[in-house]
């Protein structure tokens, strides 16, 4: 039996408001990260990607909303918007709709925010997204930290391969808030310059946000160019520590271990590693340790995470995103801000992009809670 | 096709009881929810330091966890690839708005990591993991209601592809002044049949 595909997808972000627009960006070196000063969010200045208020507003309009919405729903309509218009399959008892993110409209929780205290809650969020377009089946949230975004994609192969679904449409999205960026800095975990994942000299994370969007669906004859087939995927939980990764990367290990053996591949056919790369000193060591017991040391990986930003529960969705084209492309983006490899084991970081034939790519996320994700797509 | 799974059983936590399959275990009339869950911590001698340190939902979540994998070991039923799938309607809200409080006031800002890490609700299923060391999967799904349809197909989906040898699923819900835990554990083994009625039945014979 062949597995679900990934279809029509987009991306909106402080790179553009659709997939091609944003891939060609990074093909140019470009990355969304620069000092933002808000203190309305945090009283000193900070790194962060967020959309353009202006274009998004523009956006937003063009698709004729007549209620309301939030600044993250405005996001996931505008992303759903383009997917679904380019689907352009009939949204029946058969098609889905998943919706990925870790804190939804957390923002309206803050006594300055116009809307009403229960759109907090991550139902009516969903209702909002589903109502628009007239889904037919209940929205399905996934809050799994920062795994969400490719646990998403997991979630829906699983519910497609199984009796429910022909196709679901999987919607990711979160918001550089003062709630998020707040407890980020508690921890002490922002870093003061554009984030430098697997560096020698790495000093924290960034914050960003984005809303995406992708198709997945059974009917391999909706596939388009950058189209890749799902062939393994898997989450494990380290067991260990809820804010802290595991020390021998146990649960990511595992992970790996799990999607490869489902997509009946070895470690050396992968031909690219799009990893969580948050650039905080564990995260970073943890991967070089589970990516090393996976003998995937010389394969090539990047995190992506120095063009946007950790984007929480939408990264893993953006990421896979990425990658497919980087496979339609057969090019290798470089892993931005990267100098010198600063993880104990060592790593084949890109860092000039590469064009090289590509077939395969193996995405991985980690996020508190001690949850690890994998997932193996190949271009069909 | 469909290979039949069943449920082994479940754990209830609501209105200050406690039952596990149609047994009451523990009851306590307390004024709050925190109270009472470590009452029934001491009662069923958890001896878990770690467990003081976690909010509401989380406590909740690995009370009701630990009274029903416990029952599983005594009578050699737990198996070691148990994945964790869980639902409920308010994600982490309950810390979600002890948190935001923390930095609302600029006068009065005190964010903490101890109080932001819990504002994500997969963080219950990552206390129950590190505590029966769990290395399975685990998600967090959020519905409006209970509903054993999504449970039901998603628990199978992960039986079915040797994903886990048994699941333990449910809702955990912490909301101001309303709380609720109804735990259940399907594997290939058991005296209930896993279907959606069942799920359904169970849920609402105990409510």
């Amino acid at each position: 039996m062949s597995n679900p595909i990934i279809s029509y997808n987009n991306i909106i972000s402080s790179l553009g408001f659709n997939s091609q627009e944003v891939v060609e960006q990074i093909a140019q070196g470009k990355t969304g990260l620069r000092s933002i000063t808000k203190p309305t969010i945090l009283e000193k200045p900070f790194i962060s990607s967020m959309v353009d208020p202006e274009k998004l507003k523009a956006a937003y309009r063009k698709i004729a909303p007549t209620s309301p919405h939030t600044r993250l729903e405005q996001m996931m309509l505008v992303s759903l918007s383009d997917t679904i218009q380019k689907a352009n399959i009939k949204l029946s008892g058969r098609v889905g709709l998943i919706i990925s993110t870790t804190k939804g409209n957390i923002d309206v929780l803050d006594n300055k925010n116009p809307f009403s205290r229960e759109r907090a809650y991550l139902s009516k969020l969903a209702l909002e997204i589903g109502n628009f377009f007239g889904f037919t089946t209940e929205p399905i949230v996934v809050s799994n930290a920062c795994v969400s975004g490719v646990l998403a994609l997991s979630i829906a192969k699983r519910l497609v391969n199984g009796q429910k679904f022909d196709h679901i449409f999987v919607v990711a999205g979160d918001l550089v808030t003062k709630f998020i960026i707040s407890g980020f800095n508690a921890f002490q975990a922002l870093s003061d310059e554009p984030c430098r994942p697997y560096c020698k000299t790495r000093t924290g994370i960034n914050i960003g946000e984005v809303a995406t969007s992708v198709l997945v669906t059974k009917h391999h004859s909706l596939a388009i160019e950058e189209s890749v087939e799902i062939v393994g995927d898997a989450s494990c939980n380290d067991a260990n520590h809820i804010s802290g990764p595991s020390r021998t990367g146990e649960g990511l290990y595992r992970s790996v271990q799990s999607a490869l053996k489902e997509a009946k591949l070895n470690a050396s056919e992968i031909d690219y590693i799009s990893a969580h790369g948050t650039a905080t000193q564990y995260n970073d060591e943890m991967e070089s340790i589970a990516f090393n017991r996976c003998g995937m040391q010389e394969t090539p990986i990047n995190s992506l995470k120095g063009y946007f930003g950790h984007t929480l529960g939408a990264s893993g969705l953006l990421e896979t995103i990425i990658g497919m084209h980087s496979l339609k492309r057969n090019t290798l983006f470089p892993s931005v801000g990267f100098r010198e490899l600063g993880v104990s084991h060592s790593l084949n970081i890109i860092q000039k992009p590469k064009e090289t034939p590509l077939n395969i790519f193996l995405k991985t996320a980690s996020g508190f809670g001690g949850s690890n994700t994998a997932a193996i797509f190949k271009k069909i | 096709m469909n290979k039949n799974n069943f449920i082994q059983g479940y754990c209830r936590i609501k209105d200050n009881t406690v039952l596990k399959n149609e047994e009451l275990l523990f009851s306590e009339d307390t004024s709050t929810l925190n109270e009472f869950l470590k009452l029934a911590y001491q009662h069923f001698k958890t001896d878990y330091s770690k467990f003081f340190k976690m909010d509401r939902l989380s406590k909740l979540g690995f009370l009701c966890a630990d009274v029903l994998l416990n029952s599983l070991k005594e009578n050699n039923l737990f198996q070691e690839n148990t994945a964790i799938v869980l639902a409920n309607k308010s994600a982490s809200l309950d810390t979600d708005r002890k948190y935001q409080k923390s930095i609302e006031d600029a006068d009065n800002y005190f964010p903490s990591p101890a109080v932001f890490v819990y504002t994500l609700p997969n963080i219950c299923m990552g206390e129950i993991s590190i505590r029966h060391k769990l290395y399975s999967e685990n998600s967090f799904f959020i519905f409006d209601a209970f509903n054993a349809d999504y449970l039901w197909e998603y628990t199978n989906s992960l039986l079915q592809n040797k994903k886990a040898d048994s699941v333990l699923c449910g809702w955990v819900d912490v909301d101001e002044d309303s709380y609720e835990a109804f735990l259940y554990v399907v594997s290939a083994n058991g005296n209930l049949n896993h279907t959606k009625e069942e799920i359904t039945r169970l849920y609402f014979t105990n409510e």
